[in-house]
């Protein structure tokens, strides 16, 4: 039993004496927060010090939790340079008000409207210490699992109406339930590819709480009789793999994989780390065990799906990192309490990372049903100042953005596909009135012409010259056949592709071209961009604020700006590479930008 | 078998359950456009010019990878499917090299046959184009990548059905390629020349190097001209003029090459018998020894030089007897240069083969000076026509003495089988001592590519296997090398069906078409009275005046040759 193997009393003593913790996932690392690690150690304070992963709110890294004296303060924006002022209030028991953020999460605005359920021990335990995870109630899910058969805890994942994780939505119970019934040797697949630009939940979750992720594995193991598993992640999460390595590891010497485990009889379990090569397809699911057959990343027609035949020709359950830490969440909380978070058809919750232009980014947690008004504004606090939110994207090179007057769309499923977008694996990124639509369309088409495998015609060729479509339109060039190609053209590689990635390759397209055909309009008909972001639309002119005092003339790269001094100088436009730096340089509001 | 109703075009037709849609459409007419889809390959469902529509899916589904099921509603041409398969064609064009009039395969390409069918006279895309420049290094084929639709059947093909892996996909999204691995040009690479991808190419990217400009040269030149048509060439020439697959040509064939200027036309078919004489003598006496089984045999080069690649240290097994084109070519410029008086340099011989891989022996070492120039079958048809011959109308003729007659196990060399059958024949009569009455070893018949046997033979067992494809090669090949192999006589042909596949055989190589190849060869072998390589009167004479011992010395200096260690990895080191 989980008792005789890990210390769970211990862990929960720990985590409620005097501790300090630093936020050190990839988010932490990046912002500095190993040096004010090294600090806050040397400083010798007489209480554990700890690594610990992301608390989700990462416009605010590196944090730094104080417990002292049974009293909790979260620290925000910490560095090496005023890590020492926090230390000297460490000290002397004081509260440390220039750094002070909360006493609790959930005093912040960005934490009020979340639900962390699967990310409750992000940023609280040392990911790896399991006597801390089974203090939050880490196993427990696999102990209630293994107390009943397994084709009962098929039927549990299925009253509880889990949907996958990583952007399709289908039904875990049903895949299980399909798996569980195939015979012979069978594989697990953790899907960590996470290849969607903005997007690191995944990422979150394998650094900063891996045993649940494990958890989740072990669960689906027992209850469908897949023996083998691998974590199939992407080589550019170097901290993910460490982790999650490690994690294993631990796992295997407490006897918690291998074999016989938990003293049930036949219940096997090894994981394997197979890491990716940077192949966005490579978390399509065929291409995903193909490469780890050492395959091409190649996607194959389905059916057969994996589940009938899969690595080396096996049945094979692939499931997304997201999917089996809900799935270990799901267990250690328990059906009915699952069953009352979310809507009627997508329960729970969903991770999603709030980026792009708003006041406060990072991993949030949010109950489904919740409103994209809501995330945007409440929780991630709106634009930044001077600009206003024009709409979101969602659903990352496969998604489609949702405008700013359809903000009372609550987050589900469903209601996202209707609208033309799609959940996907729950990047959220918000785009305000500097963002130009077409650009945003153009930037998803080049990163889905590039990442594609060059199996099939309408992807290969098509999205190649969607793209540069686009980019034709960008450059101020396209014409109103040049819409009417794309619309075509679009059509065809979303109804013929093999593959997601190509299917859904013109999704961006056609969603900012259903919302904000407008902005379409302008660039082709009137060569304007109304964001002002597509350079070769841009036109500077000097005003009568002009002063002749040629400062602009003197950082000109194109010495496209000419004037005798005191007089109003003139811009060639011919000449004109629209960098703007006269529009920097000038101290005079003389120079005017028009798109 | 479970019976399904479908919906084709609104008729109710029969299939299979879990049968593809795109093999029930074909056998009720209707032939849906196609590039990567071919019988003997997996599906890969990714040229998706095969779609169509289905009642109750949002997308069009590939035909070649979606498998029927009760009552599902097909239809195969609806506006929604032709416009997609035009903008698939377009897309295909826009990234083409489009001269097609200065084309390899002008009016022979399929990109070209579909382009016409639909009628496409303006592409919608333009922008960037794939440019690559052509490899002309091969002796045998050219890859040029800017006609490519990447339709993966040569790399299938090269990987899956040969097991040669001398090309296979690089890079990704626009930038993908066919190429060989590690930037190696064609002839750098483990190609062996098989001409399989060539045969499987839907379009100009991969070709035949051609001979007919040097042998349009010969022709004019004032050389004695020499011409040797190997066993396949008479039951697959016609096909080039329209003829129904397996229609015999024998007759018309030699008078076409006498109407090119050709001063004597040799039957390679004779070469075999000695070829049979030879190694059946090999044969029995390795047999009595109980060494170096079991023996392989020799007529195929792109089978040699796989086994000198990939198999080094198993050459032992190979016959040391040269192929029947290399022996006629060593007779024509020693015996019978010598014969007519004639100086060898002043002969030009040129070998009429089924081979892409010919292309590659004749430029072998060891076979310096012998034939000077291969043509295919299909650049054979190309000269006659360029000479305007009315091939479907010219009278027949027969070939040229002293090399002109074989028996009727020469001439079944050309499939898969033959070359076992013939040895039988005369191995046979050889370990019996005497004329056994017996001609058809059809256990060795027919288009699995894996056929084994044990016959009794003279009191002995004796354990026989016939392969073609080099997958299948490699399977026994593993065996031999794992000291495990239980047969004592292996034939080896490297091209699906035997020469009648081969590459430089005119497309397409459908079982059917192979078959009815393969029973032209039976028939002309049945219709002989001389059926054994040892009873063939001109062979034997031959040996009496020239050669000598079957197996003796002067046999072996002109009719045998040694092999090469070509080992691949030394190769990348």
């Amino acid at each position: 039993m989980i008792k005789d193997l890990i210390d769970r009393e211990g862990g929960a003593k720990a985590l409620e004496s005097d501790r300090v913790t630093v936020g050190i996932a990839t988010c932490g690392i990046a912002a500095g927060a190993m040096p004010v690690l090294e600090k806050i150690k040397k400083a010798n304070l007489g209480m554990p010090v700890e690594g610990v992963g992301c608390a989700g709110m990462c416009y605010n890294e590196p944090i730094v939790t104080v417990m002292q004296d049974g009293v909790k303060s979260v620290y925000k924006k910490v560095t090496e340079d005023n890590v020492g002022e926090l230390i000297d209030c460490i000290k002397s028991k004081k509260v440390c008000k220039k750094l002070f953020a909360c006493s609790e999460l959930t005093d912040l605005d960005y934490y009020k409207k979340q639900k962390r359920i699967v990310m409750k021990n992000c940023g609280l335990i040392d990911p790896l210490n399991l006597s801390q995870y089974c203090a939050m109630g880490g196993f427990s899910g696999i102990e209630l699992a293994v107390s009943k058969k397994p084709a009962e805890v098929v039927k549990m994942v299925l009253d509880a109406r889990l949907r996958g994780r990583g952007g399709a939505g289908f039904p875990t119970g049903l895949k299980w339930d399909i798996f569980s019934k195939k015979s012979g040797k069978k594989y697990l697949v953790c899907n960590g590819d996470e290849g969607d630009p903005g997007a690191f939940m995944n990422r979150t979750l394998m650094e900063s709480d891996p045993f649940r992720i494990l958890e989740g594995m072990m669960i689906a193991a027992y209850a469908t009789g897949a023996d083998e598993a691998f974590v199939y992640t992407r080589a550019e999460y170097p901290l993910a793999i460490e982790t999650m390595s490690a994690a294993i590891k631990i796992l295997q010497e407490k006897g918690l994989l291998g074999e016989n485990i938990l003293g049930k009889n036949g219940f096997n379990l090894s994981i394997k780390i197979k890491k990716g090569a940077g192949a966005f397809v490579c978390g399509e699911e065929t291409a995903l065990m193909n490469s780890i057959m050492g395959e091409r990343g190649y996607p194959l027609p389905r059916p057969p799906y994996p589940a009938e035949r899969g690595l080396w020709g096996k049945p094979t359950n692939i499931n997304n990192v997201g999917t089996f830490g809900h799935v270990a969440t799901v267990f250690q909380m328990g059906v009915e309490e699952y069953q009352k978070i979310g809507t009627e058809k997508s329960r729970g919750t969903k991770i999603i990372c709030l980026v792009g232009k708003v006041e406060r980014s990072g991993v949030v947690e949010v109950p489904m049903g919740i409103t994209i008004g809501e995330i945007v504004e409440e929780i991630g606090g709106g634009a930044p100042k001077g600009t206003e939110v024009k709409a979101v994207q969602s659903g990352g090179p496969a998604g489609g953005c949702i405008p700013k007057d359809m903000f009372d769309l609550k987050l589900d499923f469903e209601t996202l596909n209707d609208a033309g977008a799609i959940m996907g694996s729950g990047g959220l990124i918000v785009l305000d009135d500097e963002d130009c639509m077409v650009g945003v369309a153009k930037y998803f088409m080049n990163f889905t012409q590039e990442e594609s495998c060059g199996k099939c015609t309408p992807c290969r060729e098509g999205n190649t010259r969607l793209y540069e479509l686009l980019d034709k339109i960008t450059r101020g060039a396209g014409t109103e056949q040049d819409l009417k190609t794309i619309k075509k053209l679009s059509e065809f590689v979303k109804s013929c592709s093999l593959c997601g990635l190509g299917q859904n390759a013109p999704n961006p397209i056609l969603s900012t071209m259903r919302y904000f055909w407008g902005e379409y309009l302008e660039h082709v008909r009137d060569k304007h961009c109304r964001a002002g972001a597509c350079a070769s639309m841009l036109a500077y002119k000097i005003n009568e604020n002009c002063v002749g005092c040629g400062s602009c003339a003197r950082v000109c790269p194109a010495g496209a700006i000419s004037g005798s001094p005191k007089q109003k100088h003139f811009i060639d436009d011919e000449k004109c590479i629209k960098c703007g730096k006269c529009f920097e340089t000038c101290n005079f509001n003389a120079v005017e930008k028009s798109g | 078998m479970d019976d399904v109703i479908i919906y084709l075009n609104g008729e109710p037709v029969k299939a299979e359950k879990g049968e593809m849609i795109i093999d029930v459409a074909r056998r009720n007419g209707i032939d849906v456009p196609h590039f990567c889809w071919n019988k003997r390959l997996e599906r890969i469902g990714a040229c998706r010019i095969c779609v169509v529509e289905v009642e109750g899916h949002e997308r069009l589904v590939a035909s070649c990878s979606t498998p029927v099921a009760e009552g599902m509603k097909v239809k195969t041409h609806t506006p929604r499917v032709l416009e997609a398969r035009r903008i698939n064609l377009e897309l295909l064009l826009a990234n083409h090299d489009l001269n097609c009039t200065a084309c390899r395969m002008n009016l022979d390409c399929r990109l070209q046959e579909y382009a016409n069918d639909f009628m496409i006279e303006e592409v919608m895309f333009s922008g960037k184009k794939r440019h690559e420049e052509i490899d002309y290094s091969s002796t045998s084929i050219v890859r040029d990548n800017n006609k490519c639709i990447l339709c993966e059947q040569c790399v299938q093909v090269c990987n899956k059905i040969q097991t040669v892996y001398a090309i296979g996909l690089q890079r990704r999204g626009f930038n993908t390629r066919v190429h060989p691995p590690l930037d190696m040009s064609m002839a750098e690479s483990p190609c062996v020349n098989c001409g399989q991808c060539v045969v499987a190419c839907p379009t100009g990217a991969l070709h035949e190097k051609s001979s007919i400009k040097d042998v349009i040269e010969a022709l004019n030149s004032d050389k004695y001209l020499i011409a040797q048509t190997a066993p396949s060439i008479r039951a697959t020439l016609g096909e080039c003029f329209g003829m129904p697959a397996g229609t015999p040509v024998t007759g018309r064939m030699v008078s076409a090459l006498r109407d090119l200027g050709f001063h004597k036309i040799f039957d390679t078919d004779f070469a075999a018998d000695i070829t049979i004489v030879e190694e059946a003598t090999e044969f029995v006496k390795r047999f009595r020894e109980n060494r170096d089984l079991p023996m392989i045999t020799t007529c195929c080069p792109a089978w040699i030089k796989f086994a000198e690649q990939y198999y080094f240290n198993e050459l032992n097994h190979m016959s040391s007897c040269r192929s029947p084109q290399a022996i006629l070519a060593s007779l024509v410029k020693t015996y019978y240069a010598e014969r007519i008086g004639k100086d060898p340099k002043d002969i030009c011989l040129i070998d009429i083969m089924p081979c892409t891989a010919k292309k590659f022996e004749i430029q072998r070492p060891e076979f310096a000076g012998d034939a000077d120039y291969v043509l295919t079958t299909v650049e054979l048809a190309k000269i006659i026509k360029q000479y305007s011959i009315d091939f479907e109308n010219i009278p027949s003729s027969a070939f040229d003495n002293p090399m002109g007659t074989a028996s009727g196990a020469g001439d079944i060399f050309g499939k898969t089988g033959g070359v076992m059958e013939a040895a039988l024949r005369t191995v046979a009569d050889m370990m019996a001592g005497e004329d056994l009455t017996r001609f058809d070893y059809t256990v060795v018949r027919g288009m699995e590519t894996m056929k084994e046997a044990e016959l009794e033979i003279a009191g002995e067992k004796i354990r026989v296997c016939a392969v073609h494809t080099l997958g299948e090669a490699r399977k026994l090949l593993e065996q031999i090398k794992g000291g495990k192999s239980p047969y004592q006589f292996i034939e080896i042909m490297a091209c699906y069906g035997g020469c009648v596949g081969g590459g430089g055989q005119p497309p397409p190589h459908r079982k059917e078409i192979l078959e009815k190849r393969a029973q032209a060869l039976v028939k002309e072998d049945t219709g002989k009275g001389l059926r054994k390589s040892h009873q063939n009167p001109d062979v034997l004479r031959l040996y009496k005046e020239y050669l000598g011992e079957f197996g003796g010395a002067r046999a072996h200096q002109l009719l045998h040759t040694s092999y090469t260690n070509r080992c691949i990895i030394d190769k990348c080191r």
